[in-house]
């Protein structure tokens, strides 16, 4: 027993030297423990580059046993406050902005604005921003994506379409397509964030950047005429026929088929979209991309580009291991490799990464660095207080069966802006 | 005299306290372990519910005191009232499930061949989880190859979209949990009808009692038991409705099919629910919902109790 008590006590010192020598700075120093990860990365694709990742990570730390548990992507998202105040890991997935807030104002994420201060500040200084709150960096991105209308090439094609630049453009598109006896668009707005998808966009839009971002920080009411706008420019796609029927039936990927067989001709999805429309037989002649097309000339265009992070809990426990993994995911060649189109299929966050040469992330990470001049957000959801998104998408979706209840969604929506900001 | 009683009064003390007490002491030490997590687990989160009720806390940071003010805006909030409606819509037609589970029940109690089979079909239902059955009835109220509008079909009736239909959607739901607790009750009446006296049906036969007459007067009377067990259960099953709703709808469209425990976990636990004093003010009124049925069957039991 003695023995072995001295022995572990020995260990101890020794992981203690390293953990001194690995805080000098060394890089490639051995960390050792068990790292304990979380993560939500439980879609097929994104499972599978979470479980590379902790291998290659592995193998450059042999010593080091690291724990990894991915939980369902839906389901996490309750069981996060859960584990992170009573049985922390020592890295966590989560979401950017606003979606942080609630956490690093209780203290649960750690402050790591010192690792931004030297080379990966630099590096990653497009998505500074959004990992901000109060001055302070919580944590590092892994990813991010565009949002857009995804269309059937082979059936603009057959209909004569072009890519619409304009709104006009857009519904005459749409009307053609309503003609053929196909539906415009497909939704699966039994996620309500799907809606939330479409009030993005067509209110930075008909507003522009700046007044979305005051709306969703709770700066304007939602009675506001401007908003009215918004609603009535929506309202003309539902009473042209352009959703298909009983959306509100459908999660995300019910609604895929519908745009797989051809029974719809669009979806305005993020870039996630893509691996399980490609696996639905739609190949790169048969599936395209356009941006959003501009509604109001005057406003300039603005996207949405919902970035997925990794954050250190503050109750960690080898939370050496955790940034060494931290600064691991956001290096360029690894930033490189998960986000490649065999991937995860979206954009690399590191400046110095290359983006693969995939027809759909080339277009998205030009339209994002040079034809989105009013800015980038989050997503609604991200943007907009937790509580805020939730009343807010609830009516989304009753305005897109029932177009008019409007007066009485954007009451109920004032009332909520009221009591929550 | 004095010299006597002496040796007792020195004996006694040497019998321990707990022998003096055995009889008195032995049962609420069996029943302590039991009563400490009932306490703890059951009761003491009942006051504690009704104390994070007067304060407004994310469930992270600090509880802020703010009152009833949360009872407030529960009493002006629209989705509560349209939960509460919902509640009382499952509360009311759960109970079909009473009838249709005696009529099974009596359908089943003859001896024919194969007949355990056909019992263990009618009894399939419950067996399978809750989520099972939710997804088999999403998928036959599906409003683009649902069987449900297939069949309307066939007798020239449009397709409705169930789930999706704000008026509609609630029924949806409770047929579906209609099926499992159908049986539930039919397996109670079945056990019930097994101790139905034979004496009497004969002595009832005698007197020229047939059909309807023979159930109301004879057989059901007998069957007070099973049907006052089926009775608690389906109650309790409508008011717990939650997994069924979460799995069909996720309370949708636009909250139209929520409860109030579904009401409470998506304010108070879900996604987007940071608002813990509020859930638990939505738990609360839950709760004395319950109270008023707890309090009528521990009455009615009480009252069987003092009939023996």
């Amino acid at each position: 027993m003695r023995s072995m008590l001295k022995a572990s006590i020995a260990a101890l010192a020794t992981t203690a030297v390293m953990a001194g020598a690995a805080l000098a700075g060394s890089h490639g120093a051995k960390l050792s423990g068990d790292l304990v990860i979380f993560s939500d990365m439980s879609n097929p694709a994104p499972r599978a580059v979470m479980e590379g990742m902790v291998e290659r990570f592995g193998e450059m730390h042999p010593d080091l046993n690291i724990e990894l548990t991915v939980i369902d992507r839906e389901a996490y998202k309750t069981q996060i406050r859960n584990f992170l105040s009573a049985n922390p890991p020592d890295v966590a997935n989560w979401y950017a902005a606003n979606r942080m807030k609630p956490y690093v104002n209780a203290g649960l994420f750690d402050d790591i604005s010192d690792m931004w201060t030297g080379k990966i500040g630099e590096e990653l200084a497009s998505t500074k921003g959004a990992m901000t709150i109060d001055g302070k960096q919580w944590g590092v991105p892994y990813t991010y994506y565009q949002w857009g209308v995804y269309y059937r090439k082979d059936i603009y094609d057959e209909l004569g379409l072009s890519e619409p630049a304009t709104f006009d453009e857009m519904k005459a598109n749409c009307q053609a397509i309503i003609d053929s006896g196909r539906k415009c668009y497909t939704l699966g707005s039994r996620n309500y964030w799907t809606t939330g998808g479409w009030f993005d966009y067509l209110n930075m839009r008909t507003n522009g950047y700046d007044f979305h971002a005051a709306l969703t920080g709770g700066e304007i009411p939602w009675t506001d005429d401007r908003v009215r706008a918004t609603f009535a420019n929506w309202r003309e796609l539902i009473d042209m026929g352009a959703f298909v029927d009983n959306h509100q039936s459908y999660s995300w990927q019910e609604s895929l088929p519908f745009i797989v067989n051809g029974d719809a001709a669009e979806i305005l999805l993020g870039n996630f979209a893509v691996a399980p429309l490609r696996d639905g037989g739609l190949d790169d002649s048969k599936l395209d991309f356009y941006q959003f097309p501009a509604i109001n000339p005057d406003v300039e265009l603005a996207e949405d580009a919902p970035t997925d992070t990794f954050h250190i809990p503050s109750g960690a426990k080898n939370k050496e291991a955790a940034r060494a993994f931290l600064e691991f995911v956001v290096s360029a060649d690894n930033q490189t490799l998960i986000n490649n189109g065999s991937n995860l299929g979206q954009l690399p966050v590191n400046a110095n990464s290359g983006v693969d040469d995939d027809k759909f992330l080339k277009e998205g990470f030009a339209m994002l660095s040079s034809n989105s001049p009013g800015g980038v957000a989050q997503f609604f959801d991200r943007d907009a207080p937790a509580e805020m998104a939730a009343v807010a998408m609830e009516g989304f979706q009753e305005f897109m069966v029932f177009p008019d209840n409007l007066d009485d969604i954007l009451g109920r929506l004032e009332q909520a802006r009221g009591r929550i900001y | 005299m004095s010299t006597t009683a002496m040796p007792i009064t020195e004996i006694a003390p040497q019998r321990s306290w707990y022998k003096r007490n055995e009889i008195a002491v032995t049962p609420w030490l069996f029943l302590a372990p039991g009563v400490l997590f009932f306490l703890f687990y059951v009761i003491f989160p009942i006051f504690q519910s009704f104390n994070l009720s007067l304060y407004r806390w994310d469930g992270l940071g600090e509880a802020q005191f703010v009152g009833l003010a949360n009872y407030q805006e529960l009493s002006t909030d629209r989705a509560f009232e349209t939960s509460l409606w919902n509640n009382l819509k499952w509360l009311i037609l759960y109970l079909l499930a009473i009838p249709a589970g005696l009529f099974i029940a009596l359908f089943l109690n003859q001896t024919v061949t194969g007949i355990r089979l056909y019992k263990s079909l009618f009894f399939f239902p419950f067996v399978i989880s809750q989520i099972v059955v939710g997804l088999v009835f999403t998928w036959f109220y599906d409003p683009t190859f649902g069987l449900l509008n297939v069949m309307l079909g066939w007798v020239g009736l449009g397709p409705i979209n169930v789930l999706g239909d704000p008026t509609l959607v609630t029924y949806g739901i409770i047929a579906a949990g209609l099926w499992p607790q159908t049986a539930y009750c039919m397996i109670l009446y079945l056990t019930g009808l097994n101790a139905v006296d034979p004496e009497q049906i004969e002595a009832g036969r005698l007197d020229g009692a047939k059909g309807w007459k023979m159930l109301w007067y004879i057989i059901i009377p007998q069957l007070k038991p099973a049907t006052f067990i089926a009775f608690v259960v389906t109650i309790i099953g409508a008011l717990r409705s939650f997994d069924l709703i979460s799995i069909m709808t996720n309370g949708g469209p636009f909250g139209s099919s929520r409860v109030l425990s579904f009401y409470m976990f998506e304010k108070a636990l879900s996604e987007y629910g940071f608002r813990m004093g509020y859930g638990a003010a939505i738990a609360v009124v839950l709760f004395l919902i319950m109270l008023f049925f707890i309090a009528y069957f521990l009455w009615s039991m009480f009252q069987e109790e003092r009939a023996r």
